[in-house]
């Protein structure tokens, strides 16, 4: 039997989606003096904050000290109680708190970053006008290091 | 989220991608992905265990250190979406005048208001509250029942949304009539769907959307992909 999951895998996987020449790649960094940020692509957002379009490519800032969050994501194709459960298994704060006072990491950053992972197929807006604007102020917060996290 | 990988790498930042689609990211190959193949929307795993999750974050953080190039890795531990559908408790037949899927959602709204209550806020609400899910069921209902989907009442011209607010006063009212651990991934879509009987008058309406030919993108996200 096919899955929803197995289905919607195969059917992401064979969509048309952008491609890179090659692959920027800066090397080995140890993490336990790093400033780590968590970027998700929930289109999670407090629920004060502006809903996320269905088209949406901007991003919303999230304060290190959130956490009530609506999953503003559109896609019906994947589990949303996981989420409601627990917004650690979509948005790790929590454990990146924790790693960070165990010493395994330097610090949590002050900010993290929430997209919508439904996307125009080109990505042409996030790879040339949010997604450097997102990852300029990751480095004006001082990040180091990014985890993504999807839906 | 690949493409975010590779524009923040360019920009002189590490990142490590947890990768739910492997195709996916062996055709963008962003520079570093720990492929998790868990239930999809639940890229951490399990909800609530904290040892589980705090495994998956270090092996993401152990690529940091350690990939010298683009590299795949496999999480070792592979977890499937459930294929039943979540087990609670339902609320009697009420009142026999009101349709069946309305009777339903108002004997579930105590538990959607517990949960709103404990959490302090809720997903409802893209274009209903909670006070309005009769009347979408009724709208829905209507279009079932072969009224053009643009004449039904719907609270406005987009079935998704209402759908999608009707799913999520649903499955956040079925987590707090669940005793146990959280259920498996997909199990509380499979219950909305499968078990309620505003999960029926979405599919019916759904149908008949698409048999009255409708446009696509108006009736398929309804529903996920999967069902028919």
């Amino acid at each position: 039997m096919t899955t929803g999951d197995q289905q919607m895998r195969d059917f992401a996987g064979n969509l048309a989606m952008p491609t890179f020449d090659s692959t920027a790649f800066n090397g080995r960094r140890a993490v336990k003096d790093a400033t780590v940020s968590i970027v998700t692509t929930a289109a999670i957002h407090r629920p004060d904050d502006a809903a996320f379009a269905h088209d949406e490519t901007s991003y919303r800032t999230l304060d290190r000290s959130d956490r009530a969050f609506t999953l503003g994501h559109w896609s019906p194709n994947f589990d949303k109680s996981g989420f409601l459960a627990d917004l650690n298994v979509v948005y790790p704060i929590d454990r990146l708190e924790e790693l960070a006072a165990d010493g395994v990491i330097g610090a949590v950053a002050p900010r993290h970053l929430s997209f919508a992972g439904n996307q125009p197929d080109d990505v042409a807006t996030i790879r040339v006008d949010s997604g450097p604007a997102a990852a300029a102020q990751l480095k004006s917060d001082g990040v180091d290091v990014v985890i993504l996290t999807p839906v | 989220m690949s493409t975010l990988a590779h524009v923040f790498e360019a920009a002189g930042l590490h990142t490590v991608v947890l990768g739910s689609n492997r195709m996916v990211a062996e055709k963008m190959l962003p520079p570093r992905t720990l492929y998790c193949e868990f239930p999809l929307g639940r890229p951490l795993g399990i909800p609530n265990d904290h040892h589980f999750q705090r495994s998956v974050l270090t092996a993401a953080l152990t690529l940091i250190e350690t990939a010298t190039e683009p590299t795949i890795v496999d999480y070792p531990t592979v977890i499937q979406a459930e294929t039943e559908a979540l087990s609670c408790s339902m609320p009697p037949r009420f009142d026999p005048d009101l349709h069946p899927a309305v009777d339903e959602a108002n004997g579930l709204r105590k538990a959607y208001d517990r949960g709103l209550a404990r959490r302090g806020h809720t997903s409802v609400g893209r274009v209903i509250d909670a006070d309005g899910v009769a009347a979408a069921l009724l709208a829905l209902d209507r279009i079932a029942n072969g009224t053009d989907w643009l004449e039904a009442g719907l609270p406005n011209t987009d079935p998704i949304s209402t759908v999608h607010d009707l799913r999520a006063y649903y499955e956040e009212a079925a987590l707090e009539l669940v005793d146990g651990p959280t259920p498996g991934g997909r199990a509380a879509e499979e219950w909305f769907y499968e078990k309620t009987e505003a999960g029926a008058v979405t599919m019916t309406a759904r149908r008949a959307m698409r048999s009255a030919q409708a446009p696509r993108a108006f009736w398929y996200y309804m529903a996920p992909g999967h069902r028919r």
